[in-house]
This record gives C-alpha cells, sequence and structure tokens, in this order.
C-alpha cells in the first residue's frame, strides 16, 4: 500500500514537471516576442529592451526555466503581465468562485445521476428506466453552454419576462457577503453543470448496477435470503460506486481547475474567467499559473482516487 | 488405422541428422515478488537437452504437463530465443540467427499447435490464414495463392470450397488440418507437432494421426510429435524421448521404450497409462509415483526425479546422471539414470520388502 | 467427416442469395454485427438521421444558392428590423436572422459542415494515432510499452481543456488546430484500451503460428491482432464523434476554435449568447441542430456497441425484448 502511494505521488510529481516544462517550452521557445507584444506596436526598440529586461525575458533560457521551476515550486507563479499583480492573488480571487460553483454542482450531479442510475437499474425497463436513459442521452449529448443558455433563455429570461426573478442572469456574490444571494446567483450554473455532468453518472451507475445485479454472488446472496433492497444497497451499489467515484475524482479535479464554460457563460469570476481574459491578453505567467494548478488538481483528484479505490475494493490494494 | 501406414523401418533412415540439439537450456526469468529485489529466479522450463532427430523418422516426446515440451518444441522452431545451447539444422547453426536469417529455415521447420481453436485467428478467412505462409514470405501471388491454398485443403482433407469459411465454422478436427495445411504450405522438412490431438476426440485423434502418417510417407516428412498420452505417441513415432523437469531421461525405439524402459520414469509413467493389450506390458505392475511434481524454479538437487524415485540411492541426490548409452550397454539407446532397470526388473528394490 | 452448419443460426436465417457454386461463403464477425444493426429500429432511425445531416452539409451551397442567400452574405434591410433587430422566422428566412441579418438557417447547414468535418477528422485521427501507439505498446512491452503508457497516462491526466486554450493561444485559433488539439486529448483513451485488448491477444497460439510460418513484427501487428481489436476501436470511434463535436463547438463558442464569419454552431451560439433575449430562433435553430447531431451519434455508438457485444447493457436505450 505504501509502495503503491509512493509510486502515484512520484508519478503526479513527474507528470506535473513535465507539465511545467511542456508549458515553459510553449512559450518561451514559441516565436512570438512578448515584451513586443506588450509595448505596443509603436514602442522604441529601447521600451522593449527596458520591458525584456524587466521581465527578466534577456536572460538565457535555461536560467529563466531555473528560476521559473524555482518560484514555482515556492508558490510563486510570477506577476501578470497586464496589472502587475502576484498570479497567486489572482488565483486567490477566482478560486472561491470556482470552488463554489464546483461544489454545489457536484452536490447536485451526485445526487441526481446515482440516485436516477439505481432508480433505472434496480427496475429494468420501466417507464422509470426509460426516462431514465433518456435523461442521460439527452444530457450526455448536450454541450455545457447550449444548456447554459437555454436555462438562461427559459429560467432567467421567460420568468424575468412574468415578474419572475427567481434566477439571476449573471454575477456573482460572495458567501461571506451574503449567503442567500451567493446560493440564488449559482443556481443555474449549478444546474447547468449537474445536469450535462449527471447525464454520464446515470449511465455509469445503471450500468455496474446492472452489471453487478448480474453476478452470481449477488443471486447467492439474495438466495441466502436477504432482502432486495438490502443486497442492492448494501451489495450491489457498493460494488456499483468504484467506477463513479473514479469519474467523480476526475470531474472534480479537472472542473476545480476552472469550469471554463460555466463561468462564461454565467459570467462568473472564477479560474476559468481568468484563463480567458488571460488568454485574450496574452497574459503568459496567469496562463501558465492557471495551467499548473489545474494539472496539480487533476493529480491530486487521481490520487484521492487511487486511495479511494483501496479503501472501496480490498483487491486493488495487493497491485 | 494400423499404424504400419507405409512406415519404413526407423533403422534404414537413421543414418542422417537432420536437427541437432545441443545442451538446450530455456528459462523465463520470473517477477521478483520481494520488496527488496533480491536474487532473481527462474522458471528452468528446458534445463539442457541434447538431441537428434533423424531424416524421416517420427520422433515422439513424452512427459506430464509441465515437464517442458512445449517449450522445447518453440525452442526448435525458435519461437522462444534459447537461453544457451544450439540447435542446428543440417550442418547450420540456426539458434542464434537474427529473424531475417532465420527465413529460409523457418520454411523448412514448420509447427502444429495444440490448440485448435487458439492457433486459428478467429478474424480471418481460412483460405488466408493458409495463404499466410505465402504472405509473410512475399510467395505465389494471386491466383496462384488460391489454387496452391485449394491444393493444400485438399492435401489434408478439407473441402476446397470452404475457402471463405471462417474458423468458428469448423469442428476441432478440422480445424487441426487447417493448422496442418498452413504448416505444409512451404513444403516443409521438419513439422514440430505441439500436442496435435490432445484436444481432439478419440475418434477425431486417429485420423489425424493417421492423416499425418499419410503425409509424412507422401511429402517426405520428419515429425517431431509432442503428446502427454503414450498410446498415442506409441502409435505414431518411431523413437521416443522421455521428458522430466526439463531434462530428458530416456531415448530409445518405441517398441523398445514400451517392452523394456530402463528409466524408472518410463516404467512408471508407462504403468500409469491405460492399455488396451495386456500382452504388450510384460508385467502386470502398478507404479504409482508418490509426491508432488518438484517445481521447475528450484529443481531437487542430483537427479531430478530422486524424490519420487522408489529406486533412489544416496548417490542420486548428489550426482546428476548424464543421458548415455554407456548406462546400459545398449548404442541405440540412452537413459540418464544411476540405476537403470534390467529387462523385466522390479521397480521396487528389495530395500523397501518388509524385513 | 461432417461438416459442420454455420455457427450461429441466425447467421444462417438471414442469408438471402443462395452461394455462389464454387465458394462458400463464411460470415465475419462484421457482417454479423452489421445484420444486427439493420435489424435495429433504434439503429436505423439514427443512422437515417445523420444521413440526413450529411445530405443537408454537402448540399448547403445548393440551398443557399436556392434561396439567394449566402452563408456570409448580410440582408442589413430585409434581415434587420429598423432598430437593427434580427428579424424572426418567416417566408423569406426561414429560421430567422441573426444580428447581422445573416440566414440562420444557411449558416446553420454550413456549420454541419464544420461540426460534422472536425467531428469524422478529428476521431479518425484521433483513432489511427491511439491504435497504433496502443499496438505499439501492447505488442512490444517492456521499455517500449513502459514510455507509451506513461504517456498515454499524462495526456489522460491533463485538464484537456484549459490545455487546449493554452495550445490555441499559442498556434492560434484555426480549423486545423481545433482538428489536431481535438485529436490530441482523445487518442490516449482510444491506445488506452487497444493495448489493453492488444495484451491479451498477442498471447493467442495464432500470433506464435503467425510467427513461425515467418511473419515480421508489422505483419503480426496489422493482419493478425489488428482485426480483433478492431471491434472495440469502432465501438469507440462511434463514440468519440460525437465528443469530437461537442469540443469542437465549445471551443468555437470560446472564440478559439474555428473563428468568425465561419458559420459554425459554436461561433453562432456563442453571438448569440447577447441576443437571446431578443432572438430566441438565433438560439434555438443551431443549439438544436447540435443537439440532435449529437444525439444521433450517440444513440448509433450505442447501437454498434450493442451490435458487437450482444450480451452488454445498453447505455441510452432500455431495449423492449
Amino acid at each position: 500500500m505504501l509502495r503503491f502511494l509512493v509510486r502515484r505521488i512520484l508519478f503526479g510529481v513527474v507528470v506535473l514537471w513535465l507539465v511545467a516544462t511542456a508549458v515553459f517550452a510553449m512559450y518561451f521557445i514559441a516565436p512570438h516576442d512578448v515584451a513586443r507584444t506588450l509595448a505596443g506596436r509603436q514602442a522604441s526598440a529601447e521600451t522593449v529592451a527596458a520591458i525584456r529586461h524587466n521581465l527578466g525575458l534577456d536572460r538565457p533560457l535555461l536560467v529563466q526555466y531555473g528560476s521559473f521551476l524555482w518560484k514555482a515550486l515556492h508558490g510563486n507563479l510570477g506577476y501578470s503581465y497586464t496589472n502587475s499583480q502576484p498570479v497567486t492573488t489572482l488565483i486567490g480571487q477566482g478560486l472561491p468562485v470556482t470552488a463554489s460553483l464546483v461544489a454545489g454542482g457536484a452536490i447536485l450531479w451526485l445526487v441526481i445521476g446515482v440516485s436516477t442510475g439505481v432508480l433505472a437499474s434496480t427496475h429494468p425497463r420501466s417507464v422509470m428506466d426509460r426516462s431514465a436513459t433518456a435523461f442521460s442521452l439527452f444530457f450526455y449529448s448536450m454541450p455545457t453552454f447550449l444548456l447554459g443558455e437555454v436555462l438562461l433563455l427559459v429560467l432567467f429570461f421567460r420568468l424575468h419576462l412574468s415578474g419572475i426573478d427567481w434566477f439571476p442572469g449573471a454575477g456573482y456574490v460572495a458567501l461571506t457577503e451574503n449567503p442567500m444571494e451567493w446560493a440564488r446567483h449559482l443556481l443555474l450554473p449549478w444546474l447547468t453543470i449537474a445536469l450535462v455532468t449527471a447525464a454520464t453518472y446515470v449511465r455509469l451507475t445503471r450500468g455496474s448496477m446492472l452489471d453487478v445485479l448480474g453476478e452470481d454472488y449477488i443471486r447467492t446472496a439474495r438466495a441466502k435470503g436477504l432482502s432486495r433492497r438490502r443486497v442492492i444497497y448494501r451489495h450491489g451499489l457498493r460494488a456499483a460506486l468504484t467506477p463513479v467515484v473514479t469519474q467523480f475524482g476526475i470531474d472534480v479535479g479537472t472542473l476545480l481547475g476552472g469550469a471554463i464554460v460555466t463561468e462564461n457563460v454565467f459570467g462568473l469570476p472564477g479560474l476559468g474567467e481568468l484563463v480567458m481574459t488571460a488568454l485574450s491578453k496574452q497574459d503568459l505567467p496567469t496562463i501558465i499559473g492557471l495551467v499548473l494548478l489545474a494539472s496539480a488538481f487533476v493529480v491530486v483528484a487521481n490520487l484521492v482516487v487511487d486511495i479511494l479505490y483501496s479503501v472501496l475494493d480490498a483487491r486493488v490494494r495487493l497491485s | 488405422m494400423t499404424r504400419q501406414v507405409a512406415r519404413e523401418p526407423a533403422s534404414q533412415v537413421a543414418a542422417e541428422p537432420l536437427l541437432q540439439l545441443t545442451d538446450v537450456v530455456k528459462h523465463f526469468p520470473l517477477r521478483s515478488s520481494g520488496l527488496l529485489a533480491g536474487k532473481r529466479e527462474y522458471l528452468r522450463a528446458v534445463d539442457g537437452v541434447s538431441l537428434e532427430v533423424r531424416r524421416g523418422e517420427t520422433l515422439g516426446l513424452v512427459g506430464e504437463t509441465g515437464c517442458g515440451k512445449s517449450t522445447l518444441a518453440r525452442c526448435i522452431t525458435r519461437l522462444y530465443e534459447l537461453t544457451s545451447g544450439t540447435v542446428s539444422f543440417g550442418n547450420a547453426d540456426i539458434s542464434r540467427l537474427s529473424a531475417r536469417r532465420l527465413r529460409p529455415y523457418r520454411r523448412k521447420l514448420q509447427m502444429v499447435f495444440q490448440d485448435p481453436y487458439g492457433s486459428l485467428n478467429p478474424r480471418r478467412r481460412v483460405g488466408s490464414i493458409i495463404a499466410d505462409p505465402f504472405a509473410a514470405n512475399g510467395l505465389a501471388k494471386g491466383a496462384e495463392r488460391k489454387r496452391k491454398v485449394q491444393e493444400l485443403m485438399e492435401l489434408v482433407g478439407l473441402n476446397p470450397e470452404h475457402y471463405n469459411r471462417f474458423p468458428a465454422e469448423f469442428s476441432g478436427g478440422q480445424r487441426q488440418r487447417i493448422g496442418l495445411a498452413r504448416a505444409l504450405a512451404l513444403r516443409p522438412e521438419v513439422v514440430v507437432c505441439d500436442e496435435p490431438v490432445s484436444a481432439l476426440d478419440v475418434s477425431i485423434q486417429a485420423q489425424i494421426i493417421n492423416l499425418l502418417a499419410e503425409l509424412q510417407h507422401k511429402l517426405g516428412l520428419t515429425y517431431i510429435f509432442i503428446a502427454h498420452d503414450l498410446s498415442v505417441v506409441r502409435h505414431a513415432s518411431d523413437r521416443i524421448a522421455v521428458m522430466y523437469l526439463g531434462r530428458i531421461v530416456e531415448i530409445a525405439d518405441t517398441e523398445d521404450l514400451f517392452i523394456r524402459p530402463r528409466h524408472p520414469y518410463t516404467k512408471a509413467l508407462l504403468s500409469a497409462a491405460p492399455t488396451p493389450d495386456p500382452d504388450l506390458v510384460n508385467d502386470a505392475e502398478r507404479i504409482v509415483l508418490t509426491g508432488e511434481v518438484p517445481s521447475p524454479v528450484r529443481p531437487p538437487s542430483g537427479c531430478r526425479f530422486h524424490p519420487r524415485c522408489p529406486r533412489a540411492q544416496s548417490r542420486c541426490q548428489v550426482e546428476d546422471p548424464v543421458l548415455d548409452s554407456k548406462n546400459i550397454d545398449e548404442s541405440d539407446r540412452a537413459v540418464a539414470c544411476h540405476f537403470p532397470l534390467a529387462d523385466g526388473e522390479s521397480m521396487l528394490p528389495e530395500l523397501k520388502e518388509p524385513s | 467427416m461432417t461438416l459442420t452448419p454455420p455457427a450461429t443460426v441466425e447467421a444462417a436465417a438471414v442469408r438471402v442469395e443462395p452461394a455462389a457454386a464454387d465458394t462458400i461463403e463464411g460470415r465475419s464477425p462484421w457482417q454479423l454485427a452489421f445484420v444486427r444493426l439493420r435489424h435495429d429500429r433504434v439503429a436505423v432511425g439514427s443512422s437515417a438521421v445523420i444521413c440526413i445531416i450529411v445530405l443537408l452539409a454537402v448540399f448547403a451551397p445548393v440551398v443557399a444558392h436556392l434561396l439567394g442567400h449566402g452563408p456570409n452574405q448580410q440582408f442589413r434591410t430585409t434581415g434587420l428590423s429598423a432598430e437593427g433587430i434580427p428579424v424572426g422566422p418567416g417566408s423569406t428566412f426561414l429560421f430567422g436572422t441573426d444580428d447581422l441579418g445573416r440566414d440562420v438557417l444557411v449558416r446553420v447547414l454550413y456549420g454541419a459542415r464544420i461540426s460534422l468535418l472536425v467531428g469524422v477528422v478529428a476521431s479518425g485521427l484521433a483513432v489511427v494515432l491511439g491504435v497504433i501507439i496502443g499496438l505499439a505498446a501492447g505488442y512490444f512491452s517492456g521499455a517500449v510499452d513502459t514510455v507509451l503508457s506513461r504517456f498515454m497516462d499524462v495526456v489522460l491526466s491533463l485538464p484537456y481543456l484549459i490545455f487546449a486554450i493554452a495550445l490555441v493561444s499559442l498556434l492560434g485559433p484555426s480549423l486545423m488546430v481545433s482538428v489536431a488539439v481535438i485529436a490530441f486529448f482523445s487518442w490516449a483513451s482510444v491506445g488506452r484500451i487497444v493495448r489493453g485488448q492488444v495484451l491479451s491477444i498477442k498471447e493467442k497460439e495464432f500470433v506464435e503460428a503467425a510467427r513461425s510460418v515467418g511473419a515480421g513484427h508489422l505483419r503480426i501487428m496489422f493482419v493478425d491482432i489488428l482485426p480483433n481489436v478492431l471491434a472495440p476501436t469502432i465501438v469507440y470511434a462511434t463514440m468519440l464523434i460525437p465528443l469530437s463535436i461537442v469540443f469542437e463547438s465549445t471551443l468555437s463558442f470560446l472564440g478559439i476554435g474555428v473563428l468568425p464569419p465561419t458559420a459554425t454552431w459554436g461561433n453562432m451560439l456563442s453571438e448569440s449568447i447577447a441576443y437571446y433575449r431578443v432572438a430566441w430562433w438565433f438560439v434555438a435553430f443551431p443549439g438544436l441542430a447540435l443537439l440532435i447531431t449529437t444525439m444521433a451519434f450517440n444513440l448509433l455508438g450505442d447501437c454498434v456497441r450493442d451490435a458487437f457485444d450482444p450480451r452488454g447493457n445498453r447505455l441510452f436505450v432500455a431495449v423492449e425484448d
């Protein structure tokens, strides 16, 4: 177990290092000149040179690479080109928004997805099953931004026209400022992210439950006289949960680095929006910092999944 | 189904060794299991085998499951790389040749596999499977290839019209015929048959063995015939080599081996096999070997058979017997035993008698 | 020696024409899967929808010509109201117009060209790449496998959208870049599936048989092993197409895919977000087109999977007995 953990952690560190190197290489070996872009078209050669010096871009590449890695290791991701704020400060501003979005969404999609999947699998071919699979197909095929737009159109705008303003169309209010408003502003984004993601969970839960419920040991458990409920929830769900846990880890890890689409549609100032802004302004340190952070979330999520896995399923521990 | 299907006496063709194995060794490294990778262990599947295969003969290779027969077969056909030792075809040592230089010998040295289901690609049509040797070597294109394939199918008793069928549409016996047709496509001199009938029904086994004999006569083939079923080997072979734990313990002409086994293991093996003709066994003694077959990872010291051998003496525990004809003063057979059995000698030594 | 009947009763039952006199044709697993698909109403339905979409995409210029509305042609007088607001569906503009007075119908049809092109090409690239790398990793094992598998693990553990953004910001957005980015983030899962399959198939005796007749590595990989891993690959590929279409539309929506004024569904939906209050059709038609396309492909993918593995559970269709 310990060896397994150490190996996984080492792999995670290597991935992060590779990501850091790849991103660094992408931007610093790339042909376009950051200093010139920042200085503007009319800037004189001296200005460009000064900017380049200020940013440390006139140093040898390896020195830049070393200093970049060294600083990143100490939690210093450099300073934004556009407003000179530390990238970590920008992340500190965006992360609570993204985290709020992902946390609420995750709870919703887990509840919706797993319960629908279980209901569908325990009543195969019923109306419930058919609706569940139709639901799953519909939202699985639905791009996130499209659902966001449709929800805006129907739940925000149509209701707004009828004088009902339950759902604000955009904006964010901090949890510490006003918890009610915080939740109200996040309802539509939560719903968007939850419905789209839940579709996968319905599929996963239903599929693996059907597999598990068809296994011999489930029949044995029933034959031993255990109640149907008990068999389904104690044995079936437990085994079916393993793929769900994996998927959940990956989803949360990926979204924490920036729920780009949802934030974009609803104008939430989270990490995803930060990336998009940085992208439009060629703000390299911010992009690099955010890519690193997002990768770190995914790596950590994978690690947590692996640990959970070995707890849920003792067989994995050996390998 | 008589065994004498136009077979020339082995002695007439005995002169020329076509295939010569010298001290062939194949060890498989095992995955180290401990936390700290300690001494690496090896599975000694084949551990020093020397053999001669004579042109035109059928050499039977018998032994229990796991004794290394199939590994040896794959060493001969170079499907496995040897750990050490040599395999010579004619005068050429083929055991170290690169894939490219091996090609001409591959064509002369073909193999028929044990599993009629696993050895045919389920996704390819039979015609294409039999044509594989041509395709792999860039021989006989287009219509000529198809004609040759259909000739081969006819040769092994398949309906050439079934050219476009899939393996799943054939029975086990027919599949073995397909495998045989593929092996014969390049007109090989030697065919290694790795338990070609053990997966088949008894009634089908005879058909395939007769077909093999017929083809041997027609095409002048040399066979290495591997089996664990003694009656099958006896029926098919001119000479027989008995394998135990990666070694050959005895080699002799078929009838000599069956009637006058010299090695205690051979005798035990023979006595364990049911025989339809009691006259063939010169005494009714039944020997049941005790104990498990030792692990080929850590084979016993001295003679590998000693822990299970009722005749074992203290010498057997320390001194590894050599496979030699000197042990028994018979020039045409060899045995690896310090205390070989004489004609009709009882297996159980006097020591075991109650005193 | 008796001849065994065809392996499945179904195969015999659906044979229409008697076999030609000189050869007796066996049915490949492909043919069997195809027959199952043809008898699957959902599969036939979703294929029909896909065919219609493909036809509409192919004949988009014809429709544009018949209507007299080019995809990027702006009708400032007829296509916009006096206040400069898009015109709703009517006899001139069946699906209404967008913010620049362009015909939404024509642009939706042209958008289908991009979506299908990117979906199919990117998935195809991903499958080819994944199959080659997965085959190599599984077949050669050892160091080759370790390197390739780790590489796949790394690609799979990247947060792909943010990485795609970083890549696009470097290379500049374009159709080619979109295809490349989508393929790059999709091949690894194909590779992993293929590798797993190859690991078990290469232990089969028929691989040894191929080596014994003198087949080289390439021949064994592509002639002997590949056909046996193709079924799961094809199933995955059909599932990959809708994912690629969604990926492309997302990139376009974020402004880092295919750039305006080229009509793509993602672009149109991105432009429509400022107008959803006044022009529902501007959201609805490209949105519907996108949704119907991805749904049709997902349904078909499910049916294809079912056709190759009839014992498995269907994902989207609670099928009747």
